[in-house]
């Protein structure tokens, strides 16, 4: 007892010097990345943020004046009495904007998480070859967005493209149709491209979690008579999901943020119009940096509450553990 | 009353020929026990007979049935897995309720018995609302156990039940496995393990098996007793039988061999006059070797290792061969590395193998 109690004193000393060391090496590790972080995301962002509040203007930086929330929402009040508001907040073409972004990010996500599914459960089958399949489903999520967005846009052209051509040779319409351009297809043409690039991502999230799943549970299923369907329902999902979470709510984002497709596919189309479309158009096309900054500054502000709320009402586990 | 009946079950993957044709009887209500080391398609046999992979040639049957095609929740059979494989998202009760709800054709109140009936035998009442990762290894593997009695099984399968648990609670499952077996006297149970003692205690037969062939069947003690081979012989007890080469003296009326670096005994085994010449294996069980001061010996040498056990001591003796003589002497006699000692057994106690390794019977 004696000599245990003399150990103990210097062993619990040392114990807290060794996590004081071990504090400081993991520190030590973060620091680079917090400082590029800060950097190139917290330094921007704050940038942005600042400017929404000033009248800014790209061909003059330098003279912007401090505007309190005039870029979000102002008014004035005419002699008749009338009160005209101005601003983000009440402008139609922004939250038509918001509701294209919304629109989108919701069957496209939708639609991503249902294909991502089926691929994975065949990826998960074992069968000769998986190994190649599995490298070729990701080919058009590797490809750049930009390559990807022009060539289907080569492929959706009205005159030359391919896709009308082998629709009229099969009777399906009696026209060619103008895919990128007529505002009833152009969310079409984008959630189709959307869909076929990042189908593959959402199926090799999801095939990670349908791994983690121990086999034997699907024998036990076997012999307990379960049809596989019902497997898939009862067991298969319900041990997936903290995976699907995560992918739902990284796909989530993504699509919430959409730019680079849009603008090569269908730039200038009110009806697929996004909000990092709006605030590009403002911050360089318009000439109206601070309106523009005002429409980041809000993007950031949604795509946060979206999140918040997905992860409350979700539950998303980001442990990993059941 | 579901009898198992193996006729030539042989199974391939591609090229690789696991089992080679197994022929077996299992009667109904029987412990059947598959042994043997790790590979020799134990586990396999089990996955065949619970339907679990595709029988490659030869017929299975239960209950006078081939079930070859049959799905394996047709086959009357409950298999305990390794892993527990229990279903990490659903409680205890959910576990074990599973397979019946989605079955159809139970009851609400049938299901709730029979799990409850189930949970009591097991004693595990308490945690029937906890999931399977707030319980401990002892528990799970009773949960598994449990959701296979809720099945109501013809057939009981156990895939290594009890390799995840520690020594303690290993024995304590064992013995209520076998009072499990007791206490349903109508199903039949086959057990695989590589665990000679949970064979030697839980089987009413057990069933060697070695490189996908079966090495022999019987009852636990005649396995000790009367190894029909070799592979049989050093394989049940522990430790293993000490074999040393040797030479057949004589055969007939007067049997008598000559083991490597030992003087000519005589043996109490059918040994044919015309072997007499030949070569074999000499054997002996550690546990049936003593010291001995008197004149007749078996074996002569030095003491090398001294290993006390605490209820026994094992001695391992150089006696000029290449591996020492192993002898499991009780623990109060005083012996030191380096001693000099005689061991002897009673003849009864001798096995001799022929060339091949098959054993002489004995007499």
């Amino acid at each position: 007892m004696a000599v245990a109690e003399t150990i103990a004193e210097p062993a619990a000393q040392a114990g807290s010097d060794l996590l004081r060391q071990r504090v400081r090496a993991a520190w030590i590790f973060l620091a680079p990345m917090l400082i590029v972080l800060a950097l190139v995301a917290g330094w921007p962002l704050l940038r942005s943020i600042y400017f929404s509040f000033t009248n800014a203007s790209l061909t003059n930086l330098e003279a912007r004046q401090w505007i309190g929330f005039e870029n979000y929402l102002s008014w004035i009040t005419l002699k008749s009495g009338k009160t005209v508001y101005d601003g983000l907040l009440v402008d139609p073409l922004w939250w038509k904007s918001v509701w294209n972004t919304v629109r989108f990010t919701i069957v496209s996500v939708t639609l991503e998480t249902i294909f991502g599914m089926m691929v994975a459960l065949v990826l998960n089958a074992d069968f000769r070859g998986r190994g190649i399949v599995r490298a070729a489903i990701l080919v058009p999520w590797a490809i750049p967005t930009i390559v990807s967005a022009k060539m289907w846009a080569w492929m959706l052209n009205d005159q030359f493209g391919i896709i009308n051509d082998i629709l009229l040779n099969l009777g399906l319409i009696s026209q060619k149709i103008a895919w990128t351009a007529n505002p009833d297809t152009a969310m079409l043409a984008v959630l189709i491209v959307d869909i076929w690039k990042t189908t593959p991502f959402m199926a090799l999230l999801i095939l990670a979690g349908l791994q983690m799943i121990p086999g034997d549970i699907y024998e036990a299923a076997k012999i307990d008579g379960v049809n596989p369907v019902k497997v898939f329902w009862k067991v298969t999902l319900p041990l997936v999901r903290p995976a699907l979470m995560v992918a739902i709510i990284f796909r989530m984002l993504d699509a919430l943020r959409i730019f680079d497709l849009i603008y090569v596919l269908t730039a200038n189309n009110a009806q697929t119009k996004t909000m990092s479309v709006f605030a590009r158009e403002n911050l360089f096309d318009f000439d109206k940096f601070a309106y523009g900054s005002a429409a980041s500054t809000m993007l950031f502000l949604i795509l946060t509450v979206i999140t918040i709320l997905y992860i409350i009402i979700g539950k998303v586990n980001f442990e990993g553990g059941r | 009353m579901a009898g198992l009946l193996l006729r030539g079950i042989k199974k391939t993957y591609g090229t690789v020929k696991v089992l080679h044709g197994i022929d077996l009887d299992i009667k109904s209500g029987e412990f059947i026990v598959f042994v043997g080391p790790s590979g020799c398609g134990k586990s396999t046999l089990l996955r065949l007979i619970a339907g679990l992979e595709d029988i490659t040639a030869g017929t299975l049957q239960i209950d006078g049935e081939v079930v070859n095609q049959l799905a394996p929740s047709k086959r009357g059979i409950a298999m305990v897995f390794q892993s527990y494989a229990l279903y990490p998202h659903m409680t205890v009760y959910d576990n074990m309720a599973f397979g019946m709800k989605l079955a159809k054709g139970h009851s609400q109140d049938e299901i709730d018995k029979r799990v409850r009936q189930a949970a009591d035998v097991l004693q595990i009442t308490p945690y029937l609302d906890r999931l399977p990762k707030q319980l401990s290894g002892g528990q799970r593997q009773r949960v598994a156990i449990g959701r296979a009695i809720v099945r109501d099984p013809k057939v009981f399968l156990f895939d290594e039940p009890l390799s995840n648990l520690d020594a303690a609670l290993r024995v304590q499952t064992r013995i209520e496995i076998n009072k499990l077996h007791e206490s349903m006297p109508g199903v039949t149970m086959i057990y695989v393990t590589h665990d000679q003692v949970e064979a030697m205690t839980l089987a009413d037969r057990i069933v060697v098996l070695n490189a996908g062939r079966v090495e022999q069947v019987g009852a636990p003690m005649e396995l000790y007793h009367n190894p029909d081979n070799l592979f049989v012989a050093r394989f049940l007890g522990s430790p293993s039988m000490n074999t040393i080469p040797c030479v057949i003296e004589s055969g007939g009326s007067d049997p008598r061999v000559k083991p490597d670096g030992c003087a000519s005994i005589p043996v109490k085994a059918t040994i044919p006059a015309s072997a007499a010449g030949t070569k074999g294996t000499f054997g002996v069980r550690p546990e049936d070797l003593e010291i001995t001061t008197g004149d007749f010996s078996i074996f002569r040498g030095t003491v090398d290792i001294v290993e006390q056990l605490g209820e026994v001591t094992l001695i391992y003796v150089d006696v000029g061969t290449t591996e020492p003589v192993v002898a499991k002497i009780a623990n109060d006699i005083p012996v030191a590395k380096g001693d000099k000692v005689a061991l002897t057994t009673e003849l009864r106690h001798l096995h001799v193998f022929d060339e091949k390794g098959i054993a002489y019977p004995r007499t």
